[in-house]
């Protein structure tokens, strides 16, 4: 590049109690590009915006802006410097006008009072630089989400015009609200403003980034043109598999092949508005279905979907040649579903309660609370999967909250197949818990589906998710965009579609 | 003992013996009972009888609480409850109306408030606070609109004998109805998975709506008890004071209702919870208040030291605060030691 950054970041590290967040990342920003920062979660990536912004105090490296050594202290000094964010929430005050959102706090005042006129004036001006002509006096949630983010760029804009970090700005949005703020991104690019741009999307980064920034477990990856890079390759950067190695890697053994039953349950053209795009799925008994794709492709919304967490607004679900309409989990777990959350914590465990009501609180919420489950058939049924499922807890009695994440897992399992369900939905079972109890949940997946009991199964983690199941769906940018079965399972393949090189199969 | 020692029951019924051991000491003849024609009469007869009202909301406020909610509009409904069997009933020696159909259409009104405001939380989402602060204000309105701005007094026998004594039991009829309120909601709470559901959405409302628990019926439920608990305690505020006050009838009473819960160990956030527990902190605070009276303090100063001796229970019920209690112990006799 010509120009000299007008950012740089040099040898960053940052430690929280216990884990190393940052290592030694270096980072450089040109005045008039659009760079996009990507990395799986956890790589990084908010922590480093964190330093940027002041949020978070770096242990080592320095950040210079424009030559200068900078050390952010607050977001407030950040936006003073020239370096302002446009969060993922946005931040901004949805009952107040749109003017008084971008001013609020550096209102104009003529003899102590606030001069509205000029305000208005200046307010109108500054959307209009954003090729937005709206009405600046009406409050702003009368305005569609994509506005209220012009509306968040606007007003850092006003405070600050360096640099400006947009985290995550699109996945409120939809394609076309997108598309207007990438307009925009553009322009500003043009204006010679350095920006940063955070995204899950592959395809927006390749829309309008410049070059890219892979962070991968704290660490640096790497700093590329976005034309040099193909797609395939930055996927394989981020997961930290090489490209190369991965042409190269033979498909690892894999649980027997699918009897190629005749499915029980179809979605056709199951779909809801912002969540996922319409998708037809079929699904056999002593099937494990693997469900793969980044972050925020889709996967924990299909799941949902299929549940009853989320309402389907297209298409029908049958189930044994019959439509069947869920619209709340009760209505999926009447049908034989059952579903474990991805958020183990916030949307799994009962904690104040003990392990034995946890387990058989499913069973108890299907029967409808006047039909109480007695005391003794209790015991017996908690026993029996504490037992099965090996739970380490001092009794039946134990609350779940003082169990271990691994054994709080196992109870949830437990809740679940305690109803007997024919759909098993695993939303990254694994997830956060040590390595002995992912080898056993991943056994008994197994041994379920063996049992003729079908599986969905979601992992962020691909091999897991290869060695477990016996068929792939791959979601991208919460579209499902294949499948792959039998010997087309490799990582390869996987990452191939993930990045959208492979037309469906 | 040992297993009472972990019972919910355990620290309430240490703080209301505490109380009372205060009495025994230091207010002689506090603890007599006299049997009068039958009936008994004594101090500790009046703190039960008085806390009838209390207990009852107690019960309906333990399960809203324990959802992680509050229903600060039971004193309106209470007082619109006295307000509509006493204007039913008629200020005559005879009813008006029969007492039971009273009775029912006084319960069928505090129920249909109770899903008032079950609604505008469990439905519509309004913070619990806001929506039975509708009621709250509102209440006394509706209340004044059925007597019509009169305070009507009732002097219906039948009636009267709900605060007092019926013929044939020693103990006032207040006493049995707040036996048989509790063993109903306990029926209810712990021989259906009702109790259970309650705490598990109190605990954690999103596991349990995905586990296929209702929780907007249940939330639901929890509100329309609690209008039913205030309904009934309405009938035996009315029955005390021999009128409706449609002002003062269960002025603020939902504050010692929410105390009672407190001090019942109920957790305001939500989650576990224990109907004798709230009763016990009814008791409490009742029999604080009589003792203070009995001891002499001016009714002036009774909150201040009603409220420092509710701290104190308070403090001495929790986990951490006896823990540091404990430390500070144990440091006192090392350092006696060096």
């Amino acid at each position: 590049m010509e120009a000299e950054p007008i950012l740089t970041m040099a040898g960053i590290c940052k430690s929280y109690p216990g884990v190393r967040a940052l290592s030694n990342v270096d980072f450089d920003l040109m005045p008039g590009e659009i760079h996009a920062l990507v990395g799986e979660n956890g790589a990084g990536k908010s922590t480093l915006i964190k330093i940027l912004t002041g949020v978070e105090k770096l242990d080592s490296g320095r950040i210079t802006l424009e030559g200068k050594d900078i050390l952010p202290k607050s977001t407030q000094d950040a936006q003073k410097l020239g370096i302002g964010t446009v969060y993922q929430e946005i931040n901004l005050c949805p009952n107040l006008t749109v003017a008084e959102n971008i001013f609020i706090g550096k209102e104009k005042t003529k003899h102590g009072k606030i001069d509205w006129k000029s305000l208005y004036a200046d307010a109108r001006r500054t959307m209009k630089g954003l090729n937005l002509d709206i009405d600046v006096q009406k409050p702003l949630n009368s305005y569609s989400v994509a506005v209220q983010q012009m509306v968040a760029i606007a007003r850092t804009l006003e405070f600050s015009s360096k640099v400006l970090i947009l985290d995550e700005p699109t996945s409120s949005l939809d394609q076309n609200e997108a598309n207007k703020l990438f307009e925009i991104m553009r322009q500003l690019r043009d204006r010679g403003l350095g920006i940063l741009f955070i995204t899950h999307f592959i395809d927006q980064v390749y829309e309008v980034s410049d070059r890219i920034t892979i962070l991968r477990n704290g660490g640096l990856v790497g700093h590329y043109r976005t034309r040099d890079l193909p797609k395939v390759q930055m996927v394989a950067k981020m997961i930290g598999k090489d490209y190369s190695d991965l042409v190269a890697m033979d498909r690892t053994a894999r649980p027997e092949q699918e009897a190629a039953e005749k499915p029980f349950l179809r979605a056709e053209k199951l779909g809801r508005r912002g969540d996922i795009a319409p998708f037809d799925l079929a699904v056999g008994k002593g099937e494990v279905i693997g469900l793969t794709g980044l972050l925020g492709s889709g996967r924990t919304e299909l799941a949902q979907l299929l549940f009853g967490i989320r309402r389907a607004d297209t298409g029908r679900l049958v189930l044994n040649g019959k439509e069947i309409k869920i619209a709340k989990p009760i209505d999926g777990i009447r049908n034989g579903f059952a579903y474990c959350p991805e958020d183990r914590k916030a949307q799994g465990v009962i904690g104040e309660l003990t392990v034995r009501e946890n387990i058989i609180m499913a069973l108890q919420a299907s029967r409808g609370h006047l039909k109480r489950i007695s005391r003794k058939e209790q015991e017996a049924i908690a026993d029996r999967y504490i037992k099965a499922l090996n739970i380490k807890a001092s009794s039946q009695e134990q609350l779940v909250r003082n169990l271990s994440g691994g054994n709080q897992q196992k109870v949830i399992l437990a809740r679940w197949l305690a109803t007997d369900p024919e759909l098993l939905i695993l939303d990254e079972p694994t997830r956060g818990i040590d390595i002995g109890a992912k080898s056993e949940i991943q056994k008994l997946v197994r041994r379920l589906a063996k049992n003729d009991i079908a599986i969905l199964f979601i992992s962020s983690e691909v091999d897991e998710t290869l060695r477990c199941s016996t068929r792939l769906v791959v979601l991208r940018d919460k579209k499902v965009v294949g499948e792959l079965r039998g010997e087309d399972m490799n990582e390869n393949r996987v990452m191939r579609m993930i990045a959208e090189e492979v037309e469906q199969p | 003992m040992k297993r009472f020692k972990r019972s919910p029951l355990f620290w309430p019924t240490m703080g209301l013996c505490a109380v009372l051991l205060f009495d025994l000491i230091f207010l002689p003849g506090f603890f007599t009972i006299q049997l009068k024609n039958g009936y008994l009469y004594g101090r500790v007869i009046d703190i039960v009888n008085n806390a009838a009202t209390l207990m009852i909301l107690s019960i309906g406020m333990t399960l809203v609480i324990a959802t992680g909610g509050t229903d600060i509009s039971v004193g309106s409904i209470l007082a619109i409850s006295g307000a509509i069997v006493a204007q039913m009933l008629g200020p005559g020696q005879t009813a008006r109306t029969p007492l039971a159909v009273c009775l029912l259409v006084a319960l069928a009104v505090s129920a249909v408030l109770g899903c008032w405001n079950g609604m505008l939380v469990a439905v519509v989402g309004v913070s619990p606070m806001v929506a039975t602060l509708i009621l709250n204000v509102a209440g006394r309105g509706i209340a004044q609109l059925i007597t019509g701005g009169q305070i009507p007094t009732v002097i219906y026998k039948p009636f009267c004998m709900i605060a007092s004594y019926v013929p044939g039991m020693p103990l006032p009829f207040s006493v049995l109805i707040v036996i048989l309120m509790f063993v109903l909601a306990e029926l209810y709470t712990r021989k259906t998975s009702f109790g259970m559901f309650v705490e598990s959405v109190g605990t954690n409302a999103t596991a349990s709506r995905y586990s296929g628990i209702n929780a907007v019926m249940i939330v639901f439920l929890t509100y329309v008890i609690s209008g039913l608990c205030a309904g009934v305690g309405g009938f035996i505020t009315t029955s005390i004071i021999k009128a409706a006050d449609a002002n003062n009838a269960g002025y603020l009473i939902e504050m010692d209702a929410i105390l009672s819960v407190a001090l019942g160990g109920t957790k305001m956030t939500g989650g576990r919870f224990s109907l004798g527990a709230s009763i016990i902190g009814a008791l409490i605070i009742q029999s604080l208040t009589t003792t203070l009276y009995a001891w002499g303090v001016p009714p002036q100063v009774l909150p201040v030291v009603k409220a420092v001796v509710v701290i104190l229970i308070c403090l001495i019920q929790s986990e951490e605060f006896r823990g540091l209690l404990g430390r500070i112990g144990n440091g006192e006799r090392k350092r006696a030691h060096a």
